[in-house]
C-alpha cells in the first residue's frame, strides 16, 4: 500500500491542513513581495491565471511546457527512488537536443523522409541523454564521485558542447552567431495541427512516459529493487542486489526521459539548436518532483502548475511592468515551504515520540 | 420571405463583424512590439521603443503593447509564436519584431496568423521569397551614418588604430563594419592624406547582439583589450553601450581615448566626455506607413531599405537614420564631417564605388562600378584592409 513512498524520504502523508498552511504562507510571502515592489497582488495573480488558462491557445502553450517538464520529472522519479540527486538532468536534456540535431541534420536533404528522421532523432535523443546520465552514474559507482558534483560538471560540459557546435561545426553558412543553428525545414518539425497547437506525438510520448514510469516503479522488480537500495544500500547488498548496477540503471532511465524532452525542444519548439535549448526544464523538474513528494500521481498536476506559472508570468512585464521572475519566485518559495513543512513535522513527531517514551533512547 | 430576411440579417452580421466601427478608412489599431533587449538599453531596443511611442503620438487611434528581453537567454522557453499569440489575443493587428534573431519565429507566427500583419526589422524574408504575404521587412541605411562614425574616428585617432566592437557575424554586421571602415579610410586618405597601410581597423566579434554571460565574449573585456593595446577609438556595433562606458572609464584613468556608441540617439549621455557622436536609428516615421496600411487594410508586402533624409539627416520626422556629433568630437573635425555628410548626400563622396576588394582579395566591386543595394545587402566578407574574421572560424 505504501508503494508511493519515496526512498529518500520517510513516509509522508501530509494532512490537508499542512498543505493549506504551506499554500497560504507562500501566498502571503509573494503578496508581500508584490506590495513591496509596488504592484497590486490581485492584479498579478489575475494576469498569471489569464496568461496561462485564459484561452485554449494559452493552455496549448502551457501544455508545450508541461510535456518536457513532465518527461524530466518521470526520469527523476527513478533516480530519487534509489536515493540519487540527478542534478545532471539539465545537461541530459541538452545532450538529447544535441543528438536530435545531429540526427535531423542528416535528414535535412531528404525532406520527404521527415517522419523517419524524426523517429530516428527520438531514439538518438534518448540515447544521448542516457549516455550523459550513465557517465554521472559510473563516476558515482566506479569513481566514488558524488552524483551532484558529477552532474553539475557535466551540465557545464554539455552547455560547452552546445555552444561549440553552434559557433563551430554546425554554424549557419556565412554566419557566426550564438543565435543558433540554421532552422530545419518544416518537414523535420513535429507536426502540430492548427487547432490543437500541440504535436500529438509529444502528447503520446508523455502519456507513455507517465504510464511506463508508474508501471515500472510500482509493479516490477526494478521499482522494488530501486526502493530497497534507496532505503538501505548496505542491507540491499545482503539480499543479492547490486546497488551499483541499479544506480546506473536508474540514471539510464532518467537520462533517456530527459533526452526525449531535449528532442521535443528541438523538433517541437525551436526547430533548431540554440544555446538555451534546455530552458532550465531539468532544474525545474527537480523542484516539481520534490514538491510532488516523489509521487507519480502528483507529478503531472504539479508540473502543470509550474508550466502555468512559466507561461503566465510573461504577462507580468507586459501588463504590469513587473519582472517575470515572480513565477520562479513562487515556484521556489513553494518548494522551500513544503520542504520546511516536512522538516518541521518530522522534528515535531520525533519530539512527540521522545516525550511518549522517556528513557527509551 | 423569411429566408430573405435571414439572409439579410446574416449579411449584416457578417458586415458588422468585419467592420465593427462602420466603414471608416482607418480604424484604431493596436500594434505589438517585440524587443530583443531591455526597452531602456540606450541602444537598439530603446530606439524601437521610442519609435513605437512616436507612432502612438502621431497616429490617432494607434496603441502600442510591447514586451522586451525577447530572447531565449533572458526568457527561457518563451517563443516568438507564443508571444504573438498573446498579443493577437490582446487585440494586436500588427506585430513589429525588432531582431534578426526573431526571423524564423516571426515567419512561423505570420503563417499562423494570416489575418495579422507583421513587420520584421532588418530581415530579408521578402527578398528571399520565404515571407508569407502578410510579412514585410524594414531597415534603415545605417551604412551612411556608420561611414560618418568611421570618418570621425579616423580624424580623431592619434594612434591610427580603430577598434570595432562587433556583434555576431552576418551580412548586416559585415556591411556595417565595412561601411565604418570605408568612412575611416576616406578620411585617412582624402582628408589627412596619409598612407592607407598606416590605418589599422580591427573588428572583434562577441557572438551575439549583446552580452550573454557564459555564451558570448564579454564586450566590456573586448573594449578594454582594444584600449589596452593601443586602439584609441572604439566603435560599437552591438545593441548596448559597453564600448562607450569603458572609454569613459579609461578617460578617468587618464587615457586619451574615445568611443562611438550605436543605435540610440541618446546613447552619448552615458559618457559624453569621450563620445565622438552616435549613428542612430529613428524608427518612428518609418513605422507610420506600415501602421497606417494596417489600419486601412491597404497592406502591401514590402522590403524597404530606407536612406536618410539628406536635407537634414537629423530631422526627427523624416530621417530613419541620423548621426549626432558628440561633445568629445574635436572642434577641428566638425567642419570636415559636415562637408563629408554633404558630399555623401550629393553623391560627391561615393564610398561603395569600385575598385573594392574583399578581405581575401577577390573582387567585391569592379573599378568604375558602384555597388547596388542588393550587392551591399549581401556582403559576403569584410573588405581588404580590415582585420578580423569575415565569418566563423573554419
Amino acid at each position: 500500500m505504501a508503494s508511493d513512498d519515496p526512498a529518500v524520504h520517510p513516509i509522508i502523508r501530509p494532512p490537508v491542513r499542512d498543505v493549506l498552511l504551506t499554500a497560504v504562507a507562500v501566498l502571503v510571502f509573494t503578496s508581500l513581495l508584490l506590495i513591496v515592489s509596488g504592484a497590486p497582488p490581485l492584479d498579478a495573480y489575475y494576469h498569471l491565471f489569464q496568461g496561462s488558462l485564459g484561452s485554449w491557445v494559452k493552455f496549448a502553450h502551457v501544455v508545450k511546457v508541461w510535456i518536457p517538464l513532465t518527461l524530466c520529472a518521470c526520469g527523476l522519479l527513478f533516480t530519487f527512488r534509489i536515493g540519487l540527486w540527478n542534478i545532471g538532468v539539465e545537461g541530459q536534456v541538452m545532450m538529447g537536443s544535441v543528438f536530435t540535431t545531429w540526427a535531423l541534420r542528416a535528414g535535412s536533404d531528404s525532406p520527404d523522409m521527415g517522419a523517419v528522421f524524426i523517429a530516428i532523432s527520438l531514439a538518438a535523443a534518448a540515447l544521448g541523454g542516457a549516455i550523459w546520465a550513465a557517465i554521472a552514474g559510473f563516476l558515482k559507482t566506479k569513481g566514488g564521485v558524488n552524483e551532484i558534483f558529477a552532474g553539475l560538471g557535466l551540465n557545464f560540459v554539455a552547455q560547452g558542447i552546445v555552444l561549440w557546435l553552434i559557433f563551430g561545426p554546425w554554424k549557419q553558412p556565412g554566419v557566426a552567431s550564438m543565435s543558433g543553428t540554421e532552422t530545419f525545414p518544416a518537414a523535420l518539425w513535429l507536426n502540430a495541427p492548427a487547432l490543437l497547437r500541440i504535436p500529438p506525438v509529444a502528447l503520446v510520448l508523455v502519456a507513455a512516459a507517465l504510464a511506463a514510469t508508474g508501471l515500472i516503479l510500482h509493479t516490477t522488480w526494478i521499482g522494488l529493487d530501486l526502493k530497497a537500495v534507496g532505503r538501505n544500500p548496505g542491507a540491499a547488498f545482503l539480499y543479492g542486489l547490486k546497488p551499483s548496477r541499479l544506480m546506473v540503471l536508474a540514471m539510464l532511465f532518467a537520462g533517456g526521459f530527459a533526452g526525449l524532452a531535449g528532442n521535443l525542444q528541438v523538433t517541437g519548439v525551436y526547430h533548431r539548436l540554440i544555446p538555451a535549448i534546455s530552458s532550465n526544464y531539468g532544474y525545474l523538474a527537480l523542484l516539481v518532483v520534490m514538491l510532488a513528494n516523489y509521487n507519480i500521481w502528483l507529478v503531472a498536476p504539479v508540473a502543470l502548475f509550474f508550466a502555468c506559472l512559466n507561461v503566465g508570468s510573461i504577462q507580468l512585464p507586459m501588463m504590469l511592468q513587473l519582472d517575470s521572475s515572480l513565477g520562479g519566485v513562487i515556484q521556489g518559495a513553494l518548494v522551500l515551504a513544503t520542504l520546511g513543512m516536512h522538516g518541521w513535522r518530522q522534528a515535531r513527531s520525533t519530539q512527540a515520540e521522545g516525550r511518549a517514551a522517556p528513557g527509551s533512547a | 420571405m423569411l429566408k430573405k430576411a435571414f439572409l439579410l440579417l446574416a449579411f449584416l452580421a457578417l458586415f458588422s463583424t468585419a467592420f465593427p466601427s462602420g466603414a471608416a478608412a482607418e480604424q484604431p489599431l493596436t500594434f505589438g512590439l517585440l524587443l530583443v533587449g531591455p526597452y531602456n538599453d540606450h541602444g537598439w531596443s530603446q530606439a524601437h521603443y521610442d519609435g513605437g511611442k512616436y507612432v502612438e503620438k502621431k497616429v490617432p487611434g494607434a496603441k502600442m503593447i510591447y514586451i522586451d528581453k525577447v530572447n531565449p537567454a533572458d526568457r527561457p522557453g518563451v517563443t516568438i509564436p507564443q508571444l504573438v499569440d498573446d498579443m493577437v489575443e490582446k487585440g494586436a493587428r500588427l506585430i513589429i519584431a525588432n531582431s534578426d534573431d526573431m526571423k524564423d519565429g516571426t515567419r512561423e507566427a505570420a503563417r499562423q496568423h494570416p489575418d495579422v500583419y507583421f513587420l520584421h526589422i532588418s530581415g530579408d524574408d521578402v527578398l528571399s521569397g520565404k515571407a508569407p504575404s502578410n510579412l514585410s521587412n524594414l531597415m534603415g541605411k545605417m551604412e551612411y551614418t556608420k561611414m560618418m562614425a568611421g570618418f570621425a574616428a579616423a580624424l580623431t585617432t592619434r594612434t591610427g588604430k580603430i577598434g570595432y566592437l562587433g556583434p555576431l557575424i552576418n551580412e548586416e554586421t559585415r556591411r556595417l563594419a565595412a561601411s565604418a571602415y570605408l568612412g575611416a579610410k576616406y578620411a585617412w586618405e582624402t582628408v589627412l592624406k596619409k598612407k592607407p597601410e598606416d590605418l589599422k581597423f580591427q573588428v572583434t566579434w562577441i557572438g551575439f547582439w549583446f552580452n550573454i554571460p557564459g555564451v558570448t565574449s564579454d564586450p566590456t573585456q573586448v573594449a578594454q583589450n582594444f584600449f589596452n593595446t593601443g586602439y584609441d577609438v572604439v566603435l560599437s556595433g552591438i545593441d548596448t553601450t559597453e564600448a562607450l562606458t569603458v572609454a569613459g572609464q579609461k578617460k578617468k584613468e587618464g587615457k586619451n581615448v574615445w568611443g562611438v556608441p550605436y543605435d540610440y540617439i541618446g546613447a552619448c549621455q552615458g559618457s559624453p566626455d569621450v563620445c565622438l557622436g552616435v549613428p542612430y536609428f529613428n524608427w518612428g516615421p518609418a513605422y507610420i506607413p506600415f501602421v497606417k496600411a494596417a489600419m486601412s487594410k491597404t497592406w502591401k508586402q514590402e522590403w524597404l531599405w530606407l536612406g536618410p533624409d539628406w536635407k537634414d539627416i537629423n530631422n526627427p520626422d523624416t530621417s530613419i537614420v541620423g548621426f549626432v556629433p558628440g561633445a568629445a568630437l574635436p572642434a577641428g573635425v566638425k567642419p570636415a564631417l559636415d562637408q563629408f555628410v554633404k558630399d555623401l548626400g550629393s553623391g560627391a563622396a561615393n564610398l561603395f564605388k569600385g575598385p573594392l576588394n574583399y578581405q581575401d582579395g577577390t573582387v567585391f566591386v569592379k573599378a568604375g562600378e558602384t555597388a547596388g543595394d542588393k550587392q551591399i545587402w549581401h556582403m559576403e566578407q569584410l573588405l581588404q584592409g580590415m582585420d578580423g574574421s569575415s565569418s566563423a572560424k573554419k
